[in-house]
Formats: C-alpha cells, structure tokens, sequence
C-alpha cells in the first residue's frame, strides 16, 4: 500500500490502566504537560518529566517501538531545529568550533540539546495520547469538555460530530486516493518523476476524482444521516455516557503533582 | 504471455494486520485467451490481476510478461502499461478532464505520442465501445449517464492500445442494458482483434458466455484452473467457496434431475436451447 508509513489511526487497541481513564482526563493531562514542558527551564524538571512519561508509557503496556513511529516523522524537524540552535544561536559564550564566520558554541551546544529534549517530550506526551485514546473516545471527550462553552455560542456537538466524521473519512479516502493513483498509473501517469510544477501537474488527474467522490460521499452521508432523524445535539443521548471514576481523579492528581515536581526550581532540585 | 511463478503477495507486512493476500499461485496465459478470474469477495482476484502491469509488486516469487521480469531492474514499467491495460472496478471514478476526448486522450498523451496520432487512437476507441465521436467527444464525462462514463473510461485504456486487456468487474452497479452492451464490446476486441482478454466478475454468466477457460480463487489460492465447462461441472465444489454456476447450467440440471434428458454441460442460452430441444426431440422418437 502507498500510503503504509501514513500513521494517523494511532490508536493501539490495548488494555491498560491508561487506556481505560476517561479521555476527559487525558486530554487535560496532555495539555497540563504540554504546558509544563514549555514551562521548565532546567533539565532536571526535563529528565523528571521523562521518567514520569516512561512510567506511563509502561503503564500503557505501548512497546517503544509504537512510540517512536510516532517520533520518526518529525526527526528532520529536530535535527533542523537543533544545528540551527547551535550554529545560529546567541553569540558569545565558549566556542567549541570554529568554521569561517559560524561558531558552535558550547552554551548554543547546551541550549539546542534543551530544546531538543523538549521538542521530543511534547511529540512523546501527545503521541501517547493518540495510541491509547480512540479518535471517537477523543472527540466525545472534547465534546464534554466544550459544552461548558456552547453558552457561549461555540457549538460544541457540531464540531465533534465534524471531528468524528472527519476521522472516520480519512482511512477511506486514502483508500480511494490510492485506487485512483493506481488507475492513472495504468494509463501511464508518473507521480514521483519529474520536475516539481511538473510533478505538480501531475496530481490533477489524482485530485479531481477525489474530490468528486469526496462531494458525492458526503451528499450520501448526510442524506442517510437524515434519513435516521439526525438533527444536531439537543435533547440526543448517548450510548457510552463518559464518567469520572475513583482512576481519574487519582491519575490527575499524580499528574498534577509531578507538573509541580518538574517546575521546581533547579536550586531545589539541587537539595535533594 | 503473462505467466505468474508462485506469486505470493502479504499487505502490510512487519505490522499486526498482515494479511496474505495471495498465497503460491502458479499460472500462466497465453496471448490471444480469454480468461476468467472468479472468486468470492476478498479472495485476492484484484490483487492477483494488479501483479500483472507491475503496480503491485511481489512478496515473493516473480511475474513474467513474455519472459522478462515485470519487476526486474532493467524493466520499463510505463511501457509495459501501455502494452498490459488495466481497468479498475468503477472506472468512471478516475475521469477527470473537462472533456471526453481529453480524458481519452490522457493514456495516448502520456505515451508522448504525437497530437494526430492521439487524435486517431481517441476516435478509434470511442468507436470501439460504442460512443460515435461526433457526438461524444467535446461533451464533459460528468454529464454521461453511468454505463457511458463507464464505457469512455474503457476508452481510456484501450486508447492506449495494449495487447492485453484486464477488466476487474466491468459491469458491477450497471443496469441490464449497459451489462449486455459492456460484455458485447468485449467480445468483439477479442473476435475483432485478438485481444488478449482477462476478465474479474461476479457473474457466473458473463463468464459462461465470454471465457473459454476459468481461474477459480479462493482465499488467495489458486484452487482450480482449465476450460469454462469443466469447471462449471462441478457445482459442489464451487459452492463451498461461495461461487455458482451459470443459471443455464443450472436449469439443464434441474431438468435432468426432474427427467429430461438434457446435458448437463450447458453454459450459455443459446447452447440450452439447442440441448433441449435435442432431449425434447428424442423423447419423442423413444415414445412415437
């Protein structure tokens, strides 16, 4: 399949402690350390925060194999990201090497490894909220989370129902994108040679159809959601009501005490 | 011409939704046949036949056309499209151009032919399926009704002038009208021009009426492979794997099972008739 290293349906059907929370509590949870990591100005809080993630990631029964596919994507970002730190940094400090007017410094070398480190914890944090959060989990929970919101005119059912609908599509449309490559590619179309506005060109063929079918699909879809009395979020109940359990509450508090743990000031780290 | 040597083919490899979606299958056809490709739903007849112009390749084992290596180093897979034409189920979903000449045109153009070239091939394989360039070629695809857009992108591949011609399901989702049409036009770039014809479908009458020898699927093995009638003489065993036989073999056998002597090997309308008629007229003779 063309579009094998795709790894947007993450979700790893596992039973875990973690992939049984309520996905209220891991989308808080995720933004919490989100914030954090942004937050920490030391490493200590970073290498404190990456035990807690690797206890997690244990705890969620993932291999590291499934975590790092998620990492693979984003390797030229951070290679990118860090020579650009080292070389290209804030001037001064001690210079390590020296190559005509580019200077490395060993404060940039720190600086860039910081960076780095953070960068990958966030992809890890996010990453692991995908591989044991289910899209439809995900969105429900967001829906829950938005509805304090809907006072405030954000319809927050519309837009999950959007998110559901758009989750579901993706793997079919892949699908459909692929069969089309394949039928252009029978009657000789190239898609990886070539020049760029030329290579460009050449996706015509490929996106017309799918847009067609994309259009005809949703017409469809919405006329059978109508045809079972689909109008919109009010008054409709659910088949998995979302409730916080006694685990909820417990991991959120754990979390909430290793953010503050991480934020500690390095001098206090220090003490211990 | 195109001889398949144990092909094996597994999606998604390395991960935990690794399918096998062909397993050792051996097979060989030769230039001018007709060929049918039937299974159930899943049993790798798709699979199978995208192996044959190099867009899937193999897990192991390999796939020659006319002895070189579909797959080799050295191999030019454009022009072996060009000369393998592939035509996917519901074909109409890959038409794009504004116009149908255009989108006819699409195969010839990549080929790099010249434009009076591209415009003689486009002509002859409308006319080829049924649709009168005069009146088709300026119209956009989207307006045709579904058995036209379906027949002009039949046109698009045989605009490309290949020596064999792989349809997979041709007629599914078109009305009678546009079935018979569909399988007619087939049969004529087989009687007309020697076409090398391999034809997926569900339609154990299609079969009948088109393909002397049939290639039995199930669950990614190949697990039968000879004439059409020999085949279809074996109705238990293609039950098991979820497959029938031609509704004209099946009237001949409930008429022997209620007495009529008709042979039981009959396959298309045409051939019923005539074997009825021939038990009708014996049992006249045994009885006068």
């Amino acid at each position: 399949m063309l579009f094998r290293g795709l790894a947007l349906g993450q979700y790893l059907p596992v039973d875990s402690v973690v992939h049984r929370l309520d996905p209220r509590t891991k989308i808080l949870a995720t933004l919490l350390v989100l914030i954090v990591v942004f937050a920490i100005h030391a490493f200590a809080g970073l290498a404190f925060l990456t035990a807690v993630l690797a206890a997690i990631v244990l705890a969620a029964r993932i291999g590291p194999a499934d975590l790092l596919r998620g990492i693979r994507p984003l390797l030229g970002l951070l290679v990118f990201a860090f020579v650009l730190q080292v070389f290209f940094g804030e001037g001064g400090g001690h210079p390590l090497v020296r190559w005509g007017p580019i200077v490395a410094t060993r404060e940039n070398l720190v600086q860039g490894a910081f960076y780095s480190w953070r960068l990958i914890l966030l992809v890890i944090a996010t990453t692991l909220m995908t591989l044991t959060t289910s899209p439809m989990e995900f969105t429900d929970g967001l829906e829950r989370l938005l509805r304090p919101l809907q006072r405030a005119g954000v319809p927050a059912h519309d837009l999950a129902m959007m998110m559901t609908i758009a989750l579901r599509f993706i793997p079919t449309l892949l699908e459909e994108a692929e069969k089309i490559m394949k039928a252009q590619m029978a009657r000789g179309a190239e898609f990886s040679r070539g020049s760029l506005p030329r290579r460009a060109r050449a996706l015509i063929p490929l996106l017309v159809p799918l847009f067609v079918s994309a259009f005809r699909r949703a017409d469809a879809l919405a006329l059978a959601m109508e045809a079972r009395c689909y109008r919109g979020g009010e008054h409709r109940t659910r088949m998995h009501e979302l409730r916080l359990r006694m685990c909820d509450y417990v991991a959120f508090v754990l979390i909430a005490a290793a953010a503050a743990l991480a934020l500690l000031p390095p001098s206090m780290w220090r003490l211990y | 011409m195109i001889r398949c040597e144990r092909l094996t083919h597994v999606y998604g490899r390395g991960t935990p939704l690794a399918t096998h979606a062909l397993t050792d299958v051996s097979l060989t056809i030769d230039a001018g046949e007709v060929v049918g490709v039937i299974g159930a739903t899943g049993s790798g007849k798709s699979t199978l036949v995208q192996h044959f112009n190099g867009l899937l390749r193999p897990t192991t084992g390999r796939v020659l056309l006319d002895g070189v290596d579909v797959n080799g180093r050295g191999t030019d897979r454009r022009r072996l499209r060009q000369q393998v034409g592939l035509l996917f189920q519901y074909p109409e979903q890959q038409l794009f151009e504004e116009t149908v000449f255009a989108d006819v045109a699409f195969g010839p153009r990549n080929q790099g032919l010249s434009e009076e070239e591209v415009r003689a091939r486009v002509h002859q394989a409308l006319e080829q399926v049924g649709l009168p360039p005069a009146q088709f070629t300026s119209r956009s695809p989207f307006d045709l009704s579904g058995g036209e857009m379906r027949r002009a992108a039949i046109a698009g591949v045989l605009a490309m002038e290949p020596r064999m011609l792989i349809l997979d399901e041709p007629t599914a989702g078109l009305d009678p009208q546009g079935r018979r049409e569909i399988l007619a036009h087939v049969g004529r770039l087989h009687s007309a021009r020697g076409m090398t014809i391999v034809l997926i479908t569900h339609s154990m009458d299609a079969v009948a009426q088109l393909c002397k020898r049939l290639v039995v699927l199930d669950g990614g093995r190949l697990v039968a492979d000879g004439p059409t009638r020999a085949i279809f003489a074996d109705p238990g065993s293609l039950a098991a794997i979820g497959l029938g036989v031609p509704q004209m073999t099946l009237l001949a056998r409930r008429l022997r099972e209620r007495g009529v002597p008709v042979r039981p090997d009959v396959l298309t309308v045409e051939e019923a008739r005539a074997a009825i008629l021939e038990a009708l007229a014996r049992r006249k003779n045994s009885a006068g």
